[in-house]
């Protein structure tokens, strides 16, 4: 296969939109329109999930019928496939707004004498396209004609007679191939199709799988090159950086309480934005997760529901820790507002759990969501992916107004850690940042509000203690001209206090 | 899809008994020299082997593009065995005798297969 770097054309290329989230923008508009693309990958990767989702879109949402000629999956196999994917292939079938075909072909039945073409299969799809008038066809996997027919000079010239048919009949077809060792595919068809090519993979890494969409070339049209994660989820693939391209969600002027009264404080005394997202940042120790939980039971007192992703504790582990603090999450959880989610990180893959967190958030409709935390996700995956993820989580949550609180574990230390969350500290809209600060023997827990966009904030580190009555934030003591914090500040103000109960009275005189 | 074959086909080969011993089906596409080749070594063969004994159906997928579907037919001629069963399949002219009778399992009479 050569490389395609040619200067890009003035005009735009004509392109029919696949309806496939997060495809359409990395090909600028969609596939070529009237031509064919080669979609390769190996097993399992999801050649046809994208072959189906490109037919049933556009079917369903751009009104172009379509054809699905399979060559692997009998019909009823594949619309009982695609079923998981909420597609309804049969009732589409009896629409008129996609024809399936499956083309098989036994090896042990078939004997060969003589010259021959396929103009049946030629037949067969022109005969498909027009009864339905279809505009799309997906072919898959023709390769599998390869094992069906002896003759592969004969198959050779009737494919690429094939595919040149497919143009001039304008359909804008997918057809897809197995990814070959040292081709893109098996048999070489990238050979015949040159328009667009685009790979698919699925690929392990650190035990933990991604699937990964490239457009290896796309003749005449500038695109995205770098990998996509893409996931295949109940609602059909996805493919990742996306919805982070069109940040059209709305703002919203309507506050929430933190459920820590001097936190809201530190607000301007109304909390944060409702939709925003809120990054609670911290050391071991530090009280993150309690915080975090403040959130959640202010959520629930306020007759919301609530949804929390624990990737560290089992749910009946956050409600016994939680009553230390004096927050019973139990009647929330009885009541159905709160659901604790927990999982191990490494479950599955990122996209994985993205599709998990959107298809439970769909379902609840939470007012408030909790990942706690969201540094755990990254032990088996990379920062990029992380961030990627966490974007399109984020603006998913922004879209839906859905309130997200997402705690992030730092190394034990300074206040200087702060710079390891810059990659996801872009994405939020309000970060604090909890430290324990160690002097004197002791340490002293503190919360700082490092950023909160849009509204007014206290610049202050404020000590906070954690109690039967949850997270309290102690008034500023600064006696003199310097804050005192833990039992210092305790030393000072009884001291304080002595004194003036032995200076009141002299006073009084 | 096998509801589909089930209509009736235009018939151009010579009808037999109701129910002759071997009912085959060529499909072709068209009057190419390629199907006018194959029904021409069909009818030969058939006349030399199984005289009597066989009903041919000749189907123009031109003519009657859904009946593809239902024999799995891709290549053009294909000869299709409906019986005796199990269904076996040649595709190509039948320009090679020996391999059509091999193909379709039929005993050759008088001399051996080329």
């Amino acid at each position: 296969m050569k490389k395609t770097n040619e200067p890009l054309h003035s005009y735009e290329l004509p392109k029919a939109r696949t309806g496939i989230q997060g495809l359409d923008e990395i090909t600028g508009g969609g596939l070529p329109r009237g031509r064919p693309t080669l979609v390769c990958g190996g097993a399992g990767c999801g050649k046809t999930m994208l072959g189906a989702e490109f037919i049933v879109r556009g079917a369903t949402a751009m009104g172009e019928p379509g054809v699905f000629m399979t060559f692997e999956e009998s019909a009823a196999e594949l619309s009982a496939n695609v079923r998981s994917l909420g597609f309804d292939l049969d009732k589409l079938v009896r629409q008129k707004k996609i024809a399936l075909d499956f083309v098989h072909i036994e090896r042990s039945e078939i004997e060969e004498t003589g010259e021959y073409d396929l103009e049946g299969l030629f037949i067969r799809l022109g005969h498909a396209i027009d009864t339905i008038g279809a505009k799309r066809v997906v072919l898959d996997t023709v390769e599998a004609l390869f094992a069906g027919l002896p003759n592969h000079a004969i198959l050779r010239a009737e494919l690429r007679r094939l595919f040149r048919w497919l143009k001039d009949r304008g359909v804008t077809a997918v057809i897809t191939g197995e990814r070959g060792e040292n081709s893109l595919t098996r048999y070489g068809l990238e050979e015949y199709v040159a328009d667009c090519v685009i790979l698919l993979d699925h690929r392990i890494v650190d035990q933990v799988s991604t699937r990964r969409l490239r457009v290896v070339k796309y003749r005449g049209t500038a695109h995205g090159t770098n990998e996509y994660p893409f996931l295949i989820g109940t609602a059909g693939i996805s493919v990742l950086p996306i919805t982070s391209m069109r940040l059209d969600h709305k703002a919203l002027n309507e506050r929430v309480s933190t459920g820590i009264a001097g936190l809201d404080a530190m607000f301007g005394g109304k909390g944060v934005y409702r939709g925003s997202s809120v990054l609670i940042s911290g050391s071991p120790g530090t009280g993150k997760s309690t915080v975090a939980v403040s959130f959640l039971d202010a959520v629930c007192r306020r007759q919301k529901r609530a949804l929390v992703f624990c990737y560290e504790e089992s749910a009946s582990q956050v409600i016994r820790n939680m009553r230390s603090v004096g927050v019973d999450l139990a009647p929330w959880v009885e009541s159905g507002r709160l659901k604790i989610h927990s999982t191990r990180p490494t479950l599955q893959g990122l996209e994985q759990h993205l599709v998990e967190m959107h298809s439970l958030v769909k379902a609840f409709r939470p007012a408030l969501v909790v990942v706690d935390p969201i540094s755990n996700l990254t032990i088996s995956n990379t920062d990029t992916a992380l961030k990627a993820t966490l974007m399109r989580l984020i603006d998913f949550l922004k879209e839906e107004a859905i309130t997200g609180v997402f705690t992030s574990l730092t190394a034990d230390g300074a206040l200087a850690l702060a710079d390891s969350q810059i990659g996801i500290s872009s994405l939020m809209d309000t970060w604090l940042m909890l430290a324990n600060i160690e002097a004197n023997g002791e340490r002293t827990r503190t919360i700082q509000v490092l950023k909160s966009r849009g509204m007014p904030h206290s610049n202050q580190v404020r000590e906070f203690l954690l109690s039967r009555r949850g997270v309290e934030l102690v008034d500023v003591y600064m006696p003199e001209d310097r804050v005192l914090t833990g039992s210092e500040r305790l030393a000072h103000a009884s001291r304080a206090r002595a004194d003036s109960a032995g200076a009141m009275p002299q006073e009084g005189r | 899809m096998n509801a589909v074959v089930a209509a009736k086909t235009k018939k151009k080969a010579e009808k037999a008994a109701p129910a002759a011993e071997w009912q085959l089906r060529l499909y072709v596409a068209g009057q190419t020299p390629k199907s006018v080749a194959a029904l021409d070594n069909l009818r030969r063969l058939c006349e030399s082997h199984l005289a009597g004994r066989y009903e041919i159906e000749v189907i123009d997928l031109l003519v009657n593009p859904t009946l593809a579907a239902g024999d799995q037919i891709l290549a053009v001629p294909t000869l299709v065995r409906k019986f005796p069963e199990p269904i076996r399949k040649i595709i190509g002219d039948l320009s090679n005798e020996g391999k059509v009778l091999v193909g379709l399992d039929v005993q050759p009479i008088g001399k051996a297969p080329s």
